[in-house]
């Protein structure tokens, strides 16, 4: 096992010499950005990455540009991670004969929105994580399929509006609620799941160094807000992030070994839903009188999932 | 490679990110690299901005939060120390100026076309009425 970068505050951090690249095309103020910043500087190894079709991919490799630094595969929308995994298994492989040409360990990395995780190449993730491979899958999750247009995925969150769950006078909008992705990847026995976002940086850092250099795949959710389809000025990416994980509505906690769930960020002023949903265009019809009955249902919500997680935090199975 | 259009693209070739050999990147600093013309920190997305992120160092407190959430690698910070903004890659989305923490603020956004000396010597002062 490799060292673990020493990252005591971000002064420490910022030394970081960083291996993801500027003159992308990513949107200005895309938190997917921040997001692998964050994960790439939280380590020195070696790695070996790629990407599923999504913003990330089609804005991060564009033809003749690259704006990686370090190896790097895109193949489909499904299976970014098999690919991942591919590179893991051959490597294993050649280790144990061997015939590694330099004998070093460098780190497997699939990045992936939720779309590419949540809907279409989830099978794909769960057979890498049932075969056992020595990775970590990285999930972007901004609640839509940001790249064609802002359809519903199973990450929407219930009451948005997406082009293909719109609000108007007959919908609030998306009908269903996010799939709880989390518990299905810790009910796969991974070693390390968290629940990451970019605001709290060094929550991130020591949850991706944690799930790294666990021994098996490791799942990372990192809620990545989007400007575009979440409908906020660009400047407020981080405040739109922490009214999120302060109102407890994206929650970060992890679950080691499948079972243990600790809950890894306690805002100390814990914030309504409603700043956070009103801050937001996708979730604006909500104010309306019609559908201000999905405010309370949010909070309700909101509230119970809290305390579910306090519980089994607390019940420690 | 890079000179070849799409209809040469040859199937299992290679972008490289650096010219020649590139060991531990991971500890060597961008302006150590021998970046290659395919790698994008060689191109510019300047003409993004409409407003652009001036910084006034005599009020910063070298705290980073501009450095850990800039998007686009375009806060430059070097032995702890923010030593400035590179202009060819910030798309002026203004979330260093939102999360920097001072008072007055050490980054403020402009229009692109402002002239720097003149806004730094109009810097607005301490706001009294905020913490
Ligand atoms: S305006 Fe945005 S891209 Fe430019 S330096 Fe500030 S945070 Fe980075
Ligand atoms: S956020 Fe402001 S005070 Fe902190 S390093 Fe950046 S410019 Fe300096």
């Amino acid at each position: 096992m490799s060292e673990i970068k020493k990252i005591k505050n971000l002064k420490d951090f910022s030394t970081s010499a960083d291996r993801f690249e500027g003159a992308n095309l990513l949107c200005p103020g895309c938190a997917h950005s921040i997001i692998v910043r964050e994960v790439l500087n939280a380590t020195n190894d070696d790695l070996i990455l790629s990407a599923s079709t999504g913003c990330l991919e089609v804005c991060t490799a564009v033809y003749p540009y690259t704006s990686w630094d370090a190896s790097w595969v895109h193949i489909g929308f499904e299976n970014g991670s098999t690919a991942v995994a591919g590179a893991e298994a051959m490597h294993k492989a050649l280790k144990t004969k061997g015939r590694l040409k330099q004998d070093r360990d460098p780190k497997f990395v699939s990045f992936a929105g939720d779309g590419a995780s949540y809907d279409i190449g989830f099978q794909w993730i769960s057979g890498c994580f049932e075969r056992g491979h020595n990775m970590m899958h990285v999930v972007l999750d901004n609640e839509v399929y940001a790249n064609t247009g802002g359809q519903r995925s199973s990450s929407t969150p219930i009451g948005s509006s997406a082009t293909t769950s719109p609000a108007g006078s007959h919908s609030y909008g998306e009908k269903r609620n996010k799939k709880d992705m989390i518990a299905i990847m810790a009910a796969h026995g991974s070693p390390y799941v968290a629940q990451v976002a970019p605001n709290k940086w060094k929550n991130m850092v020591k949850a991706i160094q944690q799930g790294l250099n666990a021994e098996g795949p490791t799942f990372i959710n990192a809620m990545s807000a989007c400007t575009t389809e979440w409908k906020f000025a660009p400047e407020d990416t981080i405040a739109i992030s922490d009214l999120a994980t302060d109102s407890h509505i994206f929650p970060l906690y992890e679950i080691i070994d499948g079972k243990q769930l600790n809950i890894t960020y306690r805002p100390k002023n814990v914030l309504p839903v409603d700043e956070y949903l009103a801050a937001q265009g996708r979730f604006k019809h909500l104010f309306k009188d019609q559908y201000k009955f999905m405010i309370k249902e949010w909070q309700d919500r909101v509230d119970a999932n809290w305390e579910y997680l306090q519980r089994r935090e607390e019940a420690k199975v | 490679m890079q000179d070849n259009g799409w209809n040469d693209f040859e199937i299992g070739s290679l972008l490289r990110s650096f010219n020649g050999k590139a060991e531990n990147i991971a500890t060597t600093l961008q302006e150590d690299r021998n970046y290659s013309n395919s790698n994008s920190f060689t191109a510019s997305v300047a003409d993004w901005r409409i407003e652009k992120p001036v910084f006034n160092k005599d009020f910063c407190i070298d705290c980073q939060f501009c450095w850990v959430y800039c998007p686009d690698i375009s806060i430059i910070s070097r032995d702890k120390k923010m030593i400035g903004i590179d202009m060819d890659h910030c798309k002026g989305c203004g979330i260093c100026v939102e999360v920097c923490p001072t008072n007055p603020k050490s980054l403020l956004m402009y229009g692109e076309h402002e002239d720097e000396e003149s806004i730094l010597a109009a810097w607005p002062s301490k706001d009294k009425e905020k913490k």
